[in-house]
């Protein structure tokens, strides 16, 4: 018997113009797993987590979240299927005019959760500290907060409202060795709790092998590759193989023009 | 062709542009009749609009008070001086001066402020954190703003049009010596409901486009620092531009029939 697929992307594209992003995106995440989408900048990857996320309409081709087609919902509907995923940004985007507390219990305020201050707050506090932080951090601004902790508090808020799927855009990009694997931690440790599905996007390898239960690779505009961690190294796919070795020759080329 | 390429091309931004800005106009709009409501938010920016505007619309419209008195007394000392100047000072502020000076003075200071801070919020992912939040960003971030800088305005403009026909009056009576019994017995005959009401009405119509073009341009700005300075300017040239515009288009539908 096959189950449905939590998230499933079926020819997605999407162009800006004369460009062309996603060029027809497959790409299925059961329920519970953790698939972590790699690839260069300018791929496609934030604009297919958009996608998904319903921040930007793909112009053909649907994302199903556990078999509804989510391209169409709008208003009420929209808002419902919102109220199922957590976000974690590649810049934290966390609101400058509300302090650390409020950003986190800012979703359960909302909406028809709309639970009561003194609720929220204590929430807020517990979930602080399941990212590692103390309930003082939650009276600070989040322009108070250095990079590292701005993420572990956008993190929070990503699992504030424990999510059905939770998406991660770039989660250790800026961050120093240790505190990107401290945030890696964070993420396994969040997603196992919540028994939450995953999907995340990266160009931090070693982020992405600790991660990911699955990895897929897309290259201008689709998934050129996908499968285990342990399997990536000896993949056979050139793509592949310059990317994870991080190497300038290959058949990636890079708009490089002479000096 | 190239010339011709270029003014077809200008036209059809432009034609773009305004059909863009009347679809986020009519978004905005509806949102404001549909729940969820934010009074929350709505206070913090009638706060911010009103309160803290007061005191530069309130310095704007004193000085120009007391510079029209003292202007109209140059033409007017020949004839009854003391009547025509205060019905001029009061006449001008009420109708014109307030509105339109006010409506300036708050969009370069709360026109700027909404377009760089709706701007950062988009080029920082502010917005899109919104939308993952089950938070709608027109009810959030525009409608409260839309909401407050339209009730705001007009009660701006009232404060201001009083302080303004008081600087008249203040010239009026101490520098160039007229009786403060007359004068204001003279600004009293010359206060028309009628005058009234059109500087009201137009407040309330500049306060809206000023919140507006601060949301829109700020909402759509675009590519980091540089896109939010862009959306800034934009957003105050542009408010002024309409400001005026709009204060001849409700002058006539007022006084030209």
């Amino acid at each position: 018997m096959t189950t449905t697929p939590k998230i499933r992307l079926s020819g997605v594209h999407k162009s800006f113009g004369p460009k062309h992003v996603l060029r027809g995106v497959d790409l299925d995440v059961q329920p519970g797993e953790s698939v972590v989408v790699i690839g260069g900048s300018g791929t496609g990857k934030s604009v297919m987590l958009k996608c998904v996320l319903g921040i930007l309409s793909p112009d053909t081709g649907t994302v199903s979240i556990d078999g509804t087609d989510t391209t169409k919902l709008k208003g009420r509907d929209r808002i419902d299927l919102m109220e199922r995923f957590g976000m974690l940004f590649q810049g934290a985007a966390l609101f400058d005019s509300l302090p650390v507390w409020q950003n986190v219990a800012f979703g359960m305020m909302q909406g028809r959760r709309h639970l009561p201050k003194a609720q929220a707050r204590e929430l807020a506090t517990e979930k602080l500290a399941m990212v590692g932080l103390p309930a003082e951090v939650g009276l600070l601004s989040p322009a108070e907060l250095s990079g590292g902790m701005q993420k572990r508090v956008a993190l929070a808020r990503a699992i504030a409202s424990s999510p059905e799927i939770i998406f991660f855009d770039e989660p250790t990009t800026g961050l120093d060795p240790i505190m990107g694997d401290v945030i890696n931690d964070l993420i396994i440790k969040s997603v196992r709790e919540l028994g939450a599905t995953a999907l995340s996007i990266t160009h931090d390898m070693a982020s992405a092998r600790k991660i990911a239960d699955r990895i897929a690779m897309i290259h201008e505009g689709h998934i050129i590759w996908s499968g285990l961690p342990s399997d990536i190294d000896g993949c056979g796919n050139p793509y592949v193989e310059q990317f994870v070795h991080g190497r300038a020759e290959g058949p990636i080329r890079m708009p490089v023009r002479a000096i | 062709m190239t010339f011709l390429r270029t003014i077809g091309r200008t036209f059809l931004s432009f034609l773009w542009g305004v059909g863009h800005l009347s679809l986020f106009a009519l978004t905005a709009i509806s949102h404001c009749v549909r729940p969820p409501f934010y009074p929350r938010l709505v206070m913090r920016h009638v706060i911010d609009i009103g309160y803290y505007s007061l005191p530069v619309v309130g310095l704007t419209t004193l000085f120009t008070g007391m510079v029209l008195a003292l202007q109209s007394y140059s033409g007017f000392r020949e004839f009854g001086a003391e009547r025509a100047i205060a019905l001029i000072v009061v006449v001008a502020v009420t109708r014109e001066l307030a509105p339109v000076f006010a409506g300036l003075m708050v969009a370069g200071r709360i026109g700027a402020a909404i377009a760089a801070e709706v701007g950062t919020m988009r080029v920082t992912e502010q917005i899109d954190a919104l939308t993952t939040l089950s938070t709608d960003p027109y009810k959030y971030l525009v409608v409260p703003r839309i909401v407050a800088g339209t009730i705001m305005l007009p009660c701006l403009v009232i404060v201001g049009s009083i302080i303004g026909v008081f600087g008249g009056f203040l010239v009026g009576v101490y520098k160039l010596g007229f009786n403060p019994a007359g004068y204001l017995s003279a600004t009293w005959d010359g206060l028309e409901w009628i005058g009234v009401l059109s500087g009201v009405t137009k407040a309330a119509v500049f306060g809206f486009l000023i919140s507006l073009m601060g949301s829109y341009h700020g909402y759509n700005s675009r590519g980091g620092a540089q896109g939010v300075g862009a959306a800034t300017t934009h957003a105050v040239v542009s408010a002024s531009i309409l400001i005026l515009c709009f204060n001849y288009f409700i002058t006539e539908l007022f006084f030209s029939l």
